[in-house]
């Protein structure tokens, strides 16, 4: 019993790294149509700021909100920048743009940081006197960051005037440019802060999984299992997914499949909800089934 | 697509330069033109997909690795003459493109992108699992030897085996310029360009992409094995992601929806990570990416756009890559409808 | 009356096709102008070239300043509200968000007030405040886009066919609201109907567009009157 509670909290930890990833995706999804598969990557590329801050002698949490804020930048930038053309291209193009900068962002992070595998810190204690064992301070402290970042991120959409004309500009750009919004804007902001969550999802997980730059392409797998399952035009949907996959993963690895095939999970869960219920669990059924 | 004939000329040329180069470089530069044949066969089944048929994979390193693993298992465990082992692996891996194109292929676009992307990430942990380990050697692989001359021919071994390699490309490629610019061709760009008229005019699509699925990863299977004989080695890790991505980038730097498009690619596929290793390790990706997203902007239509530009001056070239989804509100001429009206009638 | 709106040698393209042909015209302050014309006429392209939503050529001077070119979300913000065609509706939103959206661009504190305001106008909305707007019927979408357009607090109102698709009773009702949102809030107003006579009922002046040219234009009741008008449009 203990060793499944274990299991099932590990996996509500992981599941809300997945969560943030899938979140990040169906932001950029919902304003554009676009799946970003360099979001992994660039999610690695921020963990590496961050670790290069902290080994600068700068404290934890300071080094947090600056890469955040370096993330967050490089996401507007790549909106302006790279995608600005892309928003009526064929999905040849943009998926050759995302494969391009997925190479870009793969390559550089090992350029400047090397291949070499990197220890993270975490800036939760070692041990604790409260969790009682079955779930370790950083999984605890990683599930709480998660958390209050997809509680922010939820009050910011629903309460703010910001918030209100980013998914106004996501659903309806024609209309959002007749009340006056700037919708080009919008959407480099939506990048940024779709940048900005992965950063956090990189150096929540890069403790548990050891620091290199392939690290995120397993955890962008399962968050778009994650993204899938919930439904990829549904953010509420897709956090949810990122938890229940990350649970999935955990159990099944624990008593069925191994570790071994752990990705290989992620893959059939993608291909099952794909054929099975396209639209995700709680997504609008619009799925082109050509 | 109007048939113009296109000049044999050049093509007898390429041929005799391309057999003239097994006497005249060394064996090393055959291994690489080796493997840019074997490259050009599956961009070229990866072409038929994306380039023909609108559908997008990210994953045609999975069917590469099949075939090699294919080739490799027969060669090692069964002694299988490597030239049989083509046929096996292309069987193999139509039949692996037929099960994973079934059910993907009902899924529009992007969706397939992601599916194909996840095959291709779980490649390498399938093909290191332990209950497949007695035939795929684990994380070790395969090693396995090159095939001597038949016939006792005086050439050396990779002389032998590039102009092997060269004659199967020759008979894929013929093949593929048949078929697709035959009946089949035509229905399969009709499904492209305009899905519903196509279906008008009787033609199964779910079935055709499946089919296209199939052929396409029997291609690039067969490029997986005769990649493995080249190489002489198997192994997990040689089939990450990257083997999709580079496959994906020499299609679209070579070109879509053309055979020496296929050629150009795998060109540059081949021998930019030599030019490019020299300044980092890092510098090939990089650089690919720099590429892919370069002419994804400035040349959609690849080397082979530019030929054609060059060679036709004033001709705008179509990008195909908007024949590929005609943007929802735009109408498009419904050309390639009226071509099978034109064609059949 | 000065001219709010002033549109000289308008052309407006789809791609390289031409379907506006030089027009000219104006939209006095606080008065109400129609276009009329039938389908195709260029009447909705009209409307997109003044808010920069269409390639365009030509001069739009609005309220003393030169506005072609320029970004749609800047001319909206200059004062130009714009009642779209398919009312372009933010479907997945809350009838409430969709009226906080169309004063997002404002940065004063009335914006409660307006929408209580609005409400006087149209109190169905009230009713439906927090569904979610892709769930209102036509006529209940027809109104939120006029409330979604007057909480920009425009100079200029533009409204596209807003009678399309709805029920005559429903029509009349809001062409009466129309009339008092004119004369209460001395809204200026351009509207583009096919309906030619309620149109000119609400309008003072109007212009008769026909293949991206206009063809006749004068004040409303001369054009009630013109027997060419009533043959071709008025049906009678």
């Amino acid at each position: 019993m203990q060793a499944l509670l274990h299991q099932i909290f590990s996996g509500i930890a992981t599941g809300g790294i997945y969560a943030s990833v899938a979140l990040a995706l169906v932001m950029i999804y919902q304003a554009t149509h676009h799946v970003n598969f360099a979001q992994g990557e660039m999610a690695t590329f921020s963990t590496y700021i961050a670790l290069t801050l902290i080994e600068a002698g700068l404290p934890y949490w300071i080094a947090f909100v600056i890469t955040v804020a370096i993330s967050f930048v490089i996401g507007v930038v790549i909106e302006r920048v790279l995608m600005r053309p892309m928003t009526e291209a064929p999905v040849l193009s943009s998926v050759g743009v995302f494969i391009g900068l997925l190479l870009i962002f793969n390559s550089v992070t090992g350029w400047i940081f090397t291949y070499t595998v990197k220890a993270f810190p975490s800036p939760f204690p070692e041990t604790s006197r409260f969790l009682g064992g079955w779930a370790s301070p950083h999984e605890a402290g990683a599930t709480a960051v998660t958390l209050i970042v997809l509680a922010l991120v939820y009050v910011f959409f629903r309460f703010t005037k910001l918030g209100l004309a980013m998914r106004a500009a996501a659903f309806n750009p024609v209309s959002s440019r007749l009340v006056g919004i700037h919708v080009g804007w919008m959407l480099a902001l939506g990048w940024g802060l779709a940048a900005a969550i992965g950063a956090i999802a990189g150096m929540m997980v890069a403790p548990i999984v050891f620091l290199d730059p392939g690290m995120m392409s397993g955890i962008l797998l399962y968050a778009f299992a994650g993204a899938l399952l919930g439904g990829i035009d549904n953010a509420l949907g897709a956090v949810i997914g990122g938890f229940a996959v990350g649970v999935i993963e955990n159990l099944a690895g624990a008593y069925l499949v191994g570790a071994e095939l752990k990705l290989t999970l992620a893959l059939i869960i993608i291909l099952a909800v794909l054929i099975l219920k396209p639209a995700g669990l709680f997504g609008r059924a619009i799925v082109s089934r050509v | 697509m109007s048939a113009a004939r296109r000049p044999i000329l050049p093509v007898i040329l390429a041929l005799g330069l391309a057999v003239a180069l097994a006497f005249l470089v060394s064996d090393y530069r055959l291994f690489q033109l080796t493997m840019v044949l074997a490259y050009a066969i599956a961009i070229l089944g990866l072409d038929m997909l994306i380039g023909y048929t609108g559908q997008i994979s990210l994953g045609h390193g999975a069917f590469y690795a099949v075939g090699a693993y294919t080739a490799a298992i027969l060669m090692a465990n069964f002694d299988v003459p490597y030239w049989a082992t083509l046929p096996i692996a292309a069987l193999i891996c139509a039949g692996f493109g037929f099960a994973f194109g079934f059910p993907a292929l009902r899924l529009g676009g992007l969706y397939l992108a992601l599916a194909t992307f996840a095959l291709a990430i779980a490649v390498p942990q399938l093909l290191k699992y332990k209950a497949f380990e007695a035939w795929t050697g684990g994380v070790q692989g395969i090693v396995i030897s090159k095939p001597d001359p038949p016939f006792g021919l005086k050439l050396s071994q990779d002389q032998w085996l590039y102009l092997f390699t060269l004659m199967v490309t020759v008979v894929l490629f013929l093949l593929a310029r048949n078929l697709l610019r035959g009946r089949i061709g035509l229905a399969m760009r009709a499904v492209r360009d305009h899905a519903l008229a196509a279906e008008a005019m009787g033609v199964d699509i779910a079935l055709l992409k499946t089919r296209t699925f199939a052929l396409s990863a029997m291609y690039t299977g067969i490029a997986g094995a005769l990649g493995a004989i080249a190489v002489q080695f198997v192994a997990p890790d040689s089939f990450s992601v990257l083997v999709s991505i580079t496959l994906f980038v020499g299609l679209v730097v070579g070109g879509i929806t053309s055979l020496a498009g296929a050629v150009f690619g795998a060109i540059f596929i081949v021998f930019l990570p030599n030019i490019a290793e020299n300044i980092s390790k890092a510098a090939p990706g990089a650089i690919y990416g720099v590429i892919l997203i370069a002419f994804l902007y400035l040349l959609p239509m690849g080397f082979a756009g530019l030929r054609r530009r060059v060679a036709r001056p004033g001709a705008t070239a179509q990008p195909p890559a908007q024949a590929l989804t005609p943007s929802p509100g735009t109408p498009s001429p419904g050309k390639s409808a009226a071509e099978i009206r034109i064609k059949s009638g | 009356m000065p001219a709010l709106l002033e549109v000289a040698a308008l052309s407006a393209f789809y791609g390289e096709t031409e379907v506006l042909h030089g027009i000219d015209f104006a939209v006095a302050a606080g008065g109400v102008t129609a276009l009329l014309g039938a389908n195709g006429a260029g009447k909705t392209t009209t409307l997109r070239a003044i808010c920069g939503m269409v390639r365009a050529r030509g001069e739009i001077v609005f309220d003393g300043e030169a506005i072609a070119g320029r970004a749609t979300e800047a001319i909206a913000r200059r004062g130009i509200g714009h009642v779209p065609d398919g009312r372009g509706t933010f479907l997945e939103l809350s009838v409430e968000e969709n009226l906080r959206l169309g004063a997002i661009s404002r940065g004063d504190r009335g914006v409660g007030d307006d929408i209580e305001r609005m409400f006087g106008y149209f109190p169905k909305l009230r009713e439906r405040l927090r569904q979610q707007a892709g769930t209102l019927s036509g006529g209940e979408q027809q109104m939120l886009a006029i409330a979604r357009a007057l909480l920009l607090r425009p100079k200029l109102l533009l409204l596209d066919e807003p009678s399309f698709g709805l029920a005559p009773l429903i029509v009349t009702e809001m062409f009466a609201i129309l009339a008092r949102i004119n004369r209460e809030e001395r809204m200026s107003m351009l509207i583009v109907e096919q309906n030619a006579n309620l149109a000119l009922a609400l309008a003072d002046h109007a212009y008769l567009l026909e293949t991206g040219r206009i063809m006749m234009s004068g004040a409303a009741a001369e054009m009630r009157e013109n027997a060419a008008i009533r043959h071709s449009y008025l049906g009678y």
